[in-house]
């Protein structure tokens, strides 16, 4: 019974014409040329330890030596904290875990308190973050300036004040966006389409070498805030639009009803229409999420050590530089951005699949 | 009457409205005008120029591809302007040709009723929507082009061409006197073409005859030009690199940053376009299709005439949005070193010249002028396409 199921669906889904059935051939023939390389390259033949780049390079031993792990292995500290000091280190450490534990409150749909947990990441996590990434001499966190920081640290840091500043200033800019006075809509449609209309790398260069300019020279911001300040409007720029589109899938009538009530308008949105609104667009929210934590990297062009600028100079090291070596760390980044991205899009894809679950009955 | 439905605060709510509005005018006036103050301060301190003067001063960088006449000595920054938007233009253009392409080959392949093929396209999309572009630049570049063989080791192509970690070196086509007439056939061509579907169409509205024009078409469209090269005796003539000692000299070359960015834009955006044709062709409902069975219509008719202009309508607006972004992608040239326009202006300039300001602006004026001139094109083709409803 169970082999005639199988034969059925082979026939029905591969077998079907004699076209199906050639397509069919040629996948499996590219699958068996692209993954045993692959699987020699990254696991079989791999160089797992070692201290330098002999390890890694042709020998008797390994006539065609895979990737070399042991380089990552070598450097993964600092892949994680850049050159943020030794004894340091457990802030960082504490700074991931207090993320980690806000993330999974407020992404959880069915954890206790939500609310509070908004709280907790909207406004207790950045000062705590603040604190205890920077220090506080008061309380006996030395200071560590920003320079030092790089890798892991630096793109998770840099992606979640994007996502943090973004959501409320993209709430408000498409807020402005659909409001009746010309004055803020004139405002919020501008700065929406310019930022949207250009490059995020000339929005970055912007903040890094016009900002400090627009200021007066004594409060020249530092150079991780600069690269921030751009990726967080660039970021806003985009919520912006993904809010406005979720606010428009509200019927007029809860408008309607909230008016008839008596709501003041920032009752009537605060109450009525942003929950629903913010509630329809998640998804979309967090695939600009994924597509920010990408964006992170280009932070790199204006000097700040993010994870691949880590990779880059790791790489170029004169003690671990090869081909394979370089080969190596971009597909480890590339591990680690698909591991992040692919969960959140994951993610994304379930919250709208419950969406759809729930509101499929009302819509029909 | 009327006033008493008129609630009595809308009154009182406008004038704070217009206060509120006042009130938000001057703080950004005030913002602008006081960023404008610090800004002429601290330029004046640190003793940079301003204005647009700057365009006419001689450059003197070089620029590893330009298309255009330029030398470092004598060309101005506004020719290496020029330079950098036409590599932009150059890189954008042929990476939109090949996204187009492949991501309708992977969009199409995901809908394949072949599970492996659905699977592969299915696995090619994740994988690469998943992994940052810049990443994939640096991989193409570092990991790729830049392992290829040494110079004195090139890798020989048939035909005379040359692969090395330099780039790769092609036999340039060289055309001779007469190419005009070539040129000439082949515009009148595309018009005989354009007649004979035109005609062909009033044809079928008239009479309801179907007449074929496929093959005289792309005979006026192929053969002319075919012919009128015959006639005036082949000009055209190849130049084939030559491999010396510490270069190579002569051919056509292409450079491994523009390949390198040229790939990975492709094949990046491609994995977005087969996700916007995907959604296109399932948006095309399959009461659609099933009614033009019913009609008779073979299967090759109902793609054609139901299913590929109704998706259509859904894939280009997105579509236009993706070649967008591939064309402000291509910024991230200045990782690698393509001279494109941020790269030769955001880069050399601004180093040279140190005008922040005036550089920065003019980079985004650029792309802000191509997005809204590509949007509003798109608000026309929206109209245009809009469903009459009865």
């Amino acid at each position: 019974m169970a082999r005639s199921g199988i034969w059925n669906w082979l026939r029905a889904n591969l077998l079907s014409s004699p076209a199906n059935i050639a397509l069919t051939l040629l996948c499996l023939i590219f699958l068996a040329w692209i993954i045993p390389p692959l699987v020699r390259f990254l696991l079989t033949d791999a160089v797992w330890s070692g201290s330098d780049r002999q390890a890694c390079l042709a020998s008797p031993d390994n006539p065609q030596p895979g990737a070399c792990w042991a380089f990552v292995r070598v450097w993964s500290s600092y892949f994680i904290f850049g050159f943020y000091p030794l004894g340091q280190r457990w802030r960082v450490v504490l700074f991931f875990a207090a993320l980690a534990f806000g993330v999974v409150w407020l992404l959880w749909l069915s954890a206790p308190r939500r609310d509070l947990g908004a709280l907790y990441f909207f406004l207790a996590l950045p000062v705590l973050s603040l604190i205890l990434l920077s220090g506080l001499p008061a309380i006996g966190l030395i200071n560590v300036p920003t320079t030092l920081w790089g890798g892991i640290l630096v793109t998770i840091v840099v992606s979640t004040i994007g996502m943090v500043l973004s959501l409320p200033l993209g709430i408000l800019l498409a807020l402005g966006r659909r409001s009746r006075f010309p004055v803020v809509k004139t405002l919020s449609v501008a700065f929406i389409e310019f930022v949207r209309g250009v490059p995020l790398i000339t929005v970055l260069f912007m903040a890094s070498v016009m900002l400090p300019l627009f200021v007066p020279e004594r409060f020249s911001p530092d150079k991780l805030v600069r690269a921030l300040v751009g990726v967080a409007i660039f970021a806003s720029a985009n919520m912006a639009e993904v809010v406005r589109a979720g606010l428009s899938a509200i019927p007029r009538g809860q408008y309607e009803a909230a008016n008839a009530l008596g709501l003041s308008y920032w009752r009537t949105m605060a109450l009525v229409v942003l929950p629903q609104a913010l509630r329809v667009t998640l998804p979309n929210i967090v695939n600009t999420f994924v597509a920010l934590f990408k964006d992170t990297t280009l932070v790199f062009v204006v000097g700040i050590f993010d994870f691949l600028r880590t990779i880059e100079a790791a790489r170029g090291d004169p003690n671990w530089a090869s081909p394979i070596t370089s080969v190596t760390g971009y597909v480890f980044a590339a591990l680690f951005y698909f591991v992040c991205c692919y969960g959140m899009s994951r993610y994304a894809q379930n919250v709208e699949m419950r969406l759809a679950r729930r509101s499929g009955p009302r819509e029909r | 009457m009327a006033d008493i439905v008129q609630p009595p605060q809308r009154c009182a709510g406008s004038i704070r409205n217009l206060a509120l509005q006042a009130t938000l005018i001057l703080l950004v006036a005030g913002l602008v005008a006081a960023a404008v103050h610090n800004a002429a301060q601290n330029l004046a301190r640190a003793n940079i120029a301003h204005g647009f003067g700057f365009w006419n001063n001689t450059a003197g960088f070089d620029i590893s591809q330009t298309l255009i006449d330029y030398s470092s000595s004598t060309s101005t920054f506004g020719r290496a302007f020029w330079i950098g938007l036409l590599n932009t233009l150059l890189v954008s253009g042929l990476g939109i040709v090949f996204a187009t392409v492949l991501g309708f080959i992977i969009g199409l392949a995901r809908l394949s009723r072949n599970w492996l093929v659905a699977r592969l396209a299915g696995g090619y999309v994740q994988l690469i929507r998943n992994v940052p572009l810049l990443l994939q630049i640096l991989f193409w570049y570092n990991a790729v082009l830049k392992s290829l063989p040494e110079l004195r080791s090139s890798i020989e192509l048939p035909f005379g061409g040359y692969l090395n970690n330099r780039g790769l070196f092609l036999p340039r086509p060289e055309f001779g006197p007469g190419i005009d007439a070539v040129l000439i056939a082949f515009a009148v061509g595309i018009v005989a073409a354009v007649v004979m579907c035109v005609w062909a169409h009033r044809q079928r509205k008239r009479a309801g005859t179907q007449v074929r024009i496929v093959w005289p078409a792309l005979g006026a469209i192929v053969g002319l030009p075919l012919f009128a090269f015959i006639l005036v005796r082949f000009p055209l003539s190849f130049h084939n690199p030559n491999l010396g000692r510490f270069n190579v000299r002569g051919g056509l070359e292409i450079l491994p940053e523009f390949a390198a960015l040229l790939i990975a834009l492709s094949i990046y955006t491609a994995a977005f376009i087969a996700e916007v044709v995907r959604a296109g062709v399932l948006a095309v409902s399959a009461g659609q299709i099933e009614a033009a069975q019913a009609l008779g219509l073979r299967s090759r008719t109902t793609l054609r005439l139901v299913v590929v202009p109704q998706a259509m309508r859904v894939i280009i607006p997105p579509l236009t949005g993706q070649y967008l972004n591939l064309t402000k992608n291509s910024s991230l040239a200045v990782a690698i070193g393509y001279p494109d326009l941020v790269q030769v202006f955001t880069g050399s300039v601004l180093n040279i010249t140190g005008q922040a300001v005036e550089v920065v602006a003019i980079t985004m004026a650029v792309y802000l002028t191509i997005s809204l001139f590509t949007s509003l094109l798109m608000n026309l083709y929206g109209r245009s396409v809009a469903i009459v409803e009865r």
